[in-house]
């Protein structure tokens, strides 16, 4: 009898562990050949946010792919900004996020926003990462010394050094309206941040 | 009895994950094989209604679109090689439609992997894309067809029995609208 229950707890163990890691789902583009290293399906999430909606968004200042130094309060008063943390350069998900955001320009520019994305990764990885993705119209931001910096201010820093796959939406008041730390494995569907841009309207 | 049933219960699901798994592909689909089950929905838009041949709602198959041959790219909105190739893949949509000859035989669609149905509208409002998109939000179709990095193209001869066959894919590499149609003419028997 005991064997029995044993069995059936292992089945079932077995059965819901299937499903709370289901295979991780991407469609990666030829564009980077044999270049993207193949992480696996990762933990969701693995930080604890340290702000949240309603919060004036943390100050910070960071090196962009082109050599400028890009500060958050710069568009203070004049624009929206949507922060992108992707995880890694060269990997699955993250290669596909920013060249689909790459193409939506307009509808950034009809909800008077730009988009900062940032990684934990040195210049020269960001530069010869986003190289593939063709000519990005937003500032790419490394967030590599002191390592994580940012990431770890807004509490999206996981315990591996990366950061999550995170969205902020901050206000032209530099007042935080929207977050998504998405899972990490899944890419965050373009409407649901088009949909809290709208809501700043 | 309570343990019978949850036992069954038990086994139910097991063999539920192993049918769901079965329908995810190892490799992607392969010249002289048939499509795997790919299931549409027959365009809202009646031009592209009328494009495909198709009437009503519901689903549709590839094989039922009216045609000889079908172009099939795999793509997705946030591929940058299927973002380069987009003027040219409309170009080689203008190449058939204004063709006499092939308009009625050939017919092109793409399938925009792991793509919602917002991001397939902003890649067709970019890129002006004249021919009928389809989501595929959950990677069910990129999963049937192994899931095929992108762009994928697929070139599927329809025969007049209703049967099907790919005669051809191909993986990035687009040579432009006149080669890929000599191409599809070739390999699906038109020329």
């Amino acid at each position: 009898m005991q064997k029995k229950r044993l069995v059936n707890i292992i089945l079932i163990i077995g059965i819901l562990s299937a499903f709370a890691f289901p295979k991780m789902a991407f469609a990666i583009s030829e564009a980077y050949k044999e270049n993207i290293y193949p992480v696996g399906t990762l933990k969701p999430m693995d930080s604890k946010l340290k702000v949240k909606v309603g919060d004036q968004a943390p100050p910070f200042t960071l090196p962009s792919i082109s050599g400028e130094k890009v500060s958050l309060n710069q568009f203070q008063g004049k624009k929206n900004v949507v922060l992108s943390f992707v995880p890694a350069a060269w990997t699955p998900v993250c290669s596909d996020q920013w060249p689909g955001y790459n193409i939506a320009k307009d509808i950034f520019n009809q909800y008077d926003a730009t988009l900062l994305g940032i990684t934990v990764d040195n210049i020269p990885t960001l530069f010869a990462w986003t190289n593939q993705m063709g000519k990005l119209w937003f500032p790419v931001l490394s967030d590599f010394w002191p390592h994580g910096a940012v990431a770890k201010k807004y509490g999206v820093l996981r315990s591996n050094g990366v950061s999550e796959r995170a969205l902020f939406v901050i206000d032209k008041k530099g007042m935080i309206r929207y977050i998504d730390v998405h899972d990490i494995n899944k890419r965050p569907p373009l409407e649901d941040l088009m949909g809290a841009l709208e809501k700043l309207k | 009895m309570k343990k019978i049933l949850i036992s069954s219960v038990v086994v139910a699901l097991f063999f539920s994950i192993l049918v769901f798994h079965a329908s995810a592909a190892n490799k992607p689909p392969q010249k002289g094989e048939a499509l795997p089950t790919i299931n549409l929905p027959v365009p809202k838009n009646p031009d592209e209604r009328s494009y495909l041949g198709l009437s009503g709602s519901g689903l549709f198959k590839i094989p039922q679109i009216k045609a000889k041959a079908v172009i099939v790219e795999i793509f997705s909105m946030y591929c940058p090689y299927c973002q380069k190739d987009a003027p040219g893949v409309n170009q080689l949509y203008r190449l058939i439609e204004n063709n006499a000859d092939i308009k009625d035989k050939v017919k092109l669609i793409g399938i925009g992997a792991g793509n919602s149905a917002y991001e397939v509208e902003v890649f067709k409002k970019t890129y002006n894309i004249p021919f009928p998109l389809f989501p595929d939000k959950e990677f069910t179709i990129h999963k049937a067809c192994g899931e095929v990095r992108t762009p994928y193209f697929m070139v599927i001869k329809i025969n007049e029995d209703g049967t099907h066959q790919i005669v051809h894919t191909q993986l990035g590499d687009y040579p432009g609208a006149e080669s890929f149609l000599e191409l599809v003419l070739k390999t699906s028997g038109l020329k």
